[in-house]
């Protein structure tokens, strides 16, 4: 009996091949959906760690609870040795530098004098040193957008947008005016080595960007840093690992009564990226629960077309003395054999794609160019639940949508099921 | 004479739901059938003889009155009660085959076999057998696209006669065929009723058929208005 079923199963390919590859498809859909998602997701945290927070940042408590103001006057001191003793007690992770600062921008004219002066917003970073990581984690070198990298002290880049604002080109002279970290006037003269652009509205609008060192020197800050940015090794943020890391360098380091003794803040609690956080996975998840309902509700609905087609052959089946539970029965078992294979399949062809992806989907010809610092290539990311979350529709809506379907069999009269075969 | 009655409808009427309402399709019947019988129900379409098979066959349960087949009274049996006695002792002819078609020939004989539970050898002896009655042993691997509508009305014979029912019931079996074919059924039934003693029930208004016929049982607006047995010409 299961065998002749079966036999009817796999020559009907309405009963077989098409239902499983409306499933597959589904659930294909699905799971790249849910891979895309979390990827882009994942990126957006990854521009976050890699401009702003770090996996982990380390600063002092002064420097912390001002933060929105540039506060350098807070600044670490003696970073060689905090460098040092990071690097020991986190052999596994990357630390770096950063300094942010404000200033004005002047640039003068033939003789000297001020011709265009602007508000500056100053980000400084390891450019010149042999070994530096920066380039490649800000995507300085292909952002580039005229003249070229500072090659030595005293070059720096300035943003394409401000820079056509203030009538500079590469290679002229600037004059920066800031503070130095103990509060007094910082005048130096830079070269624009070339223009950049960052990707982010308010910095394209006015930011320049430095060596460390010649920052350091610039503003008085000898071995001082306003942040110390560090990395997981595999560059993924993982926020249990950073949270522990944060919580235990604090108990050791940390003294709220002292605004100059350190403290580590992971990626998530800085700056109301918790929230944003939060938000990205409710909006994640709320975005993958509609689209597996909506996939949910073509595959049921096929599940319940799939049915009710076979209404006059159920008609003959009951006819011959087939009894209704039987005949239900092995509707059900054939929906969940389809939802079974249609499910696998499709979760096998949703990874395919979203491996492919993972190698991500280049936005640039919807952003203004490729050359920036932000990134324009968003990738997908296979995560655990990219293996099952498939099964929701593919194989839970089929048969649900089957034993739905099935139902009308039974409230149906014998003989009407049976007239629907004869009309 | 009362034991041999296999079937007895009293006061029977079937009624259908329509709007808020009721149609009355089947009113006041009385009939008794007996066993080996070849029987016609015949009257104009919507007389209600199509209503009056489902009923015998347990395919549908009557409104009213009481119906009886082979000790069984319809209307009060489970869905699984009426199946085990359609697939034991029940076998349905329709006008239009209803053949399953991604099986072939040899199982959609054999199906019937198959929820009788019975064993293979035994299987596919009988299969075998009801193929040869009607003529098909030729056509055992065909799907039912691949027949004419004469050989698809034959398999269906096969079908309803392979597990030697006691009653078969038949709904316009010759309305879709051309003459030739039609007088080749009935000549197969009318075999099987001689040699089987297998009771049959035709819904009909094919002429054809009526000659066939051992009682006439005339149906008009679900009433029966004449039952009539017949003196065989041939
Ligand atoms: N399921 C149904 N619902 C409502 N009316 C029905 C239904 N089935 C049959 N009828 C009505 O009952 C009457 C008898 O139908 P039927 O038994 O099919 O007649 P026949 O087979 O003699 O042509 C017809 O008027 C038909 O319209
Ligand atoms: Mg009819």
């Amino acid at each position: 009996m299961i065998k002749f079923l079966l036999k009817g199963v796999f020559r009907d390919h309405h009963r077989s091949f098409f239902p499983a590859i409306t499933v597959s498809i589904g659930v294909a859909l699905t799971v790249l959906m849910n891979c895309y998602l979390t990827g882009v997701f994942g990126d957006m945290i990854d521009i976050n760690a890699k401009f702003q927070t770090g996996h982990v940042k380390v600063m002092t408590w002064g420097y912390a609870d001002n933060i929105n103001q540039l506060p350098n006057d807070y600044a670490m001191v003696g970073v060689d040795n905090i460098l040092n003793n990071l690097h020991n007690r986190y052999p596994t992770m990357t630390f770096i530098q950063r300094i942010k600062f404000g200033g004005l921008l002047d640039v003068p004219d033939e003789n000297g004098e001020t011709k265009i002066q602007g508000p500056t917003m100053g980000m400084a970073v390891d450019l010149l040193s042999e070994n530096s990581t920066e380039l490649d984690r800000l995507n300085i070198t292909k952002s580039v957008i005229r003249g070229e990298l500072p090659k030595k002290p005293g070059e720096i880049l300035i943003s394409d947008d401000f820079a056509k604002k203030m009538e500079i080109e590469p290679g002229q002279e600037v004059t920066l005016l800031s503070s130095t970290m103990y509060g007094s006037m910082a005048i130096r003269n830079f070269v624009v080595s070339g223009t950049i652009r960052f990707g982010v509205t308010a910095m394209d609008r006015s930011a320049i960007m430095m060596d460390i060192t010649d920052t350091q020197s610039a503003l008085n800050m000898e071995n001082a840093t306003g942040e110390i940015l560090g990395y997981f090794s595999d560059n993924v943020y993982d926020n249990l690992r950073a949270e522990t890391m944060a919580q235990e360098f604090n108990t050791e380091f940390s003294d709220p009564n002292d605004e100059f003794s350190l403290t580590m803040s992971e990626l998530k609690e800085q700056s109301g990226l918790s929230e944003y956080l939060d938000y990205a996975n409710h909006f994640l998840g709320i975005l993958i629960f509609v689209f597996i309902f909506a996939m949910s509700l073509v595959l049921w609905n096929s599940g319940l077309l799939g049915a009710l087609r076979r209404y006059g052959e159920i008609g003959v089946r009951l006819a011959i003395g087939e009894h209704k539970g039987h005949i239900y029965r092995s509707m059900i078992v054939e929906s969940i054999g389809i939802g079974i294979i249609g499910s696998i399949l499709g979760t096998i062809i949703g990874l395919g794609f979203s491996y492919w992806l993972t190698k991500g989907i280049d936005i640039s010809a919807f952003t203004q160019s490729s050359s920036m610092m932000m990134p324009s290539v968003y990738r997908a990311v296979i995560t655990r639940n990219a293996y099952y979350i498939g099964f929701i529709p593919g194989l839970f809506a089929t048969v649900i949508g089957t034993m739905l379907a099935g139902i009308g069999i039974y409230r149906r009269q014998t003989a009407s099921l049976f007239k629907e075969l004869e009309t | 004479m009362e034991n041999n009655q296999i079937i007895t409808i009293q006061n029977m009427a079937k009624d259908y739901p329509v709007g808020r309402g009721y149609f009355r399709a089947l009113d006041d019947v009385n009939l008794k059938f007996k066993q080996g019988e070849f029987t016609g129900l015949v009257g104009p379409s919507g007389s209600g003889k199509t209503t009056l098979l489902n009923i015998i066959g347990s395919l549908d349960v009557p409104s009213e009155g009481k119906t009886t087949v082979l000790g069984q009274s319809i209307g009060e049996l489970s869905h699984k009660k009426a199946a085990k006695l359609r697939n034991e002792h029940l076998g349905f002819i329709f006008q239009t085959y209803n053949l399953l078609p991604v099986y072939s020939v040899y199982e959609n004989v054999e199906f019937p076999l198959l929820l009788l539970g019975m064993n293979a050898d035994d299987r596919k002896k009988a299969v075998l057998d009801a193929l040869e009655w009607v003529g098909l042993l030729d056509k055992l691997k065909s799907r039912p696209a691949q027949l004419s509508g004469g050989e698809c009305q034959r398999v269906a014979v096969a079908r309803a006669m392979v597990k030697k029912p006691q009653i078969v019931l038949a709904d316009e079996p010759t309305a879709n065929l051309d003459a030739e074919n039609s007088h080749n059924i009935l000549q197969t039934m009318e075999k099987m009723n001689s040699e089987l003693k297998t009771t049959f029930i035709f819904a009909t208004h094919d002429d054809k058929v009526k000659k066939y016929l051992h009682r006439k049982i005339s149906l008009e607006d679900g009433r029966v208005v004449k039952d009539e047995l017949i003196e065989r010409t041939n």
